[in-house]
């Protein structure tokens, strides 16, 4: 699916350079906008390393291991299945933490453990269990205080006020947050209502 | 009153944090600096990771919107969009949401430094891209990593999760800077 529109909007953009007569503008955006992947790149370091460290300070102090203790009777209403002292609750609450200080490249690792840990709990190893379908569903949706690569971004890009879509990120994740959770628990209703037949 | 809590709520969410886990971690006998600077390595490694990405999708839809294709596709939708109150500019980061984080990004940076940060489309394209996840990556990656082969309703799940998502942001946006 990546690969056509990929492929399409080339094509396309050299078809009707083409047409227009002024195919050396494709040669121009293709140089530029390759070195402006770079550039952007360079920019962002320096707030992923800040979060990133300051993520490993709220780890090891332990403040990971009190949100757990407080999010407790959440995870407990979101994964009835498994048990709140299983090893893939502390994998899915990290996910989940790291996904709500914006750093969806460090959610990754916690995502692939509270999969594994998901796994161990499955009866069926080939098919998605109830538990795994909720953690795609959080994952998706989830609630985003710092939207940290953005705001990289628009201070790259030279903003006046590069925090100020925060509120509004905040306020959209959790819109999108209650609809998958709803949409989460009516479709896992009609799957076993579908299936008990 | 309402916009008024979400403006104070973007001015204090990054210093309260900043303030917070360093003190936090002092008192709790972590030795800050060290396990910062620790934590900080990673930063690097991360942003040349999504380099190609970045490249690759910069360079398309470059292409794209120099040769004027984009203006053509943005003419045939924007109708539809103005429906619901976003520009057509935007439609592409919509439908590459879901599908590529590094795509998304690349589509959501393109459009923020073409039309401005501070600009209609830059704060709706910041939001869009700062509200959704890539579900897509999220379902091959992770579910593939454990050999699930049968994904239940998660595919489904995911859309109305993303689809949320993105209109909740062009709502917020429209109110907060719309109409101006």
């Amino acid at each position: 699916m990546v690969n056509v529109i990929w492929l399409t909007l080339l094509i396309s953009g050299i078809i009707v350079a083409g047409m227009n007569g002024q195919i050396e503008v494709v040669t121009k955006a293709a140089m530029d906008s390759a070195q402006s992947g770079v550039n952007i790149a360079i920019e962002i370091i320096g707030l992923m390393a800040l979060w990133l460290g300051l993520m490993r300070i709220a780890q090891k102090a332990g403040m990971v291991n009190f949100l757990s203790k407080v999010v407790k009777p959440i995870t407990r209403f979101l994964f009835p299945t498994v048990p709140s002292e299983h090893p893939a609750m502390g994998a899915i609450i990290m996910n989940i933490s790291a996904n709500i200080l914006g750093l969806g490249n460090a959610a990754t690792p916690f995502g692939l453990k509270a999969m594994q840990e998901l796994q161990k709990l499955n009866d069926d190893p080939e098919e998605a269990s109830e538990a795994m379908c909720t953690f795609l569903a959080i994952n998706t949706s989830c609630i985003t205080l710092i939207p940290a690569t953005i705001i990289g971004i628009r201070v790259a890009a030279g903003s006046a006020d590069p925090t100020e879509i925060v509120g509004p990120t905040i306020f959209a994740t959790a819109v999108g947050t209650v609809v998958a959770v709803s949409a989460d628990k009516i479709l896992r209703a009609r799957y076993r209502a579908r299936h008990r037949r | 009153m309402f916009l008024n809590i979400v403006s104070q709520v973007s001015r204090w969410a990054i210093p309260f944090l900043l303030l917070t886990i360093p003190l936090v971690g002092f008192f709790r006998g972590v030795k800050v600096y060290e396990t910062f600077v620790e934590g900080a390595e990673e930063g690097f490694e991360t942003a040349v990771r999504i380099i190609p990405f970045l490249v690759g999708m910069l360079v398309a839809i470059g292409v794209f919107r120099a040769s004027g294709a984009m203006s053509i596709f943005v003419r045939v939708i924007d109708p539809i969009m103005s429906l619901i109150g976003a520009p057509g500019e935007v439609l592409p980061l919509a439908v590459m949401r879901p599908l590529s984080g590094g795509g998304a990004l690349g589509i959501a940076t393109e459009l923020i430094g073409a039309h401005g940060p501070d600009s209609f489309i830059g704060k709706l394209a910041s939001t869009m891209q700062g509200s959704t996840d890539t579900t897509f990556y999220v379902l091959t990656v992770y579910f593939g990593s454990v050999g699930i082969r049968k994904y239940r309703y998660a595919v489904t799940l995911g859309l109305i999760a993303d689809i949320s998502g993105l209109l909740a942001s062009i709502f917020i946006i429209n109110l907060l800077f719309g109409g101006s």
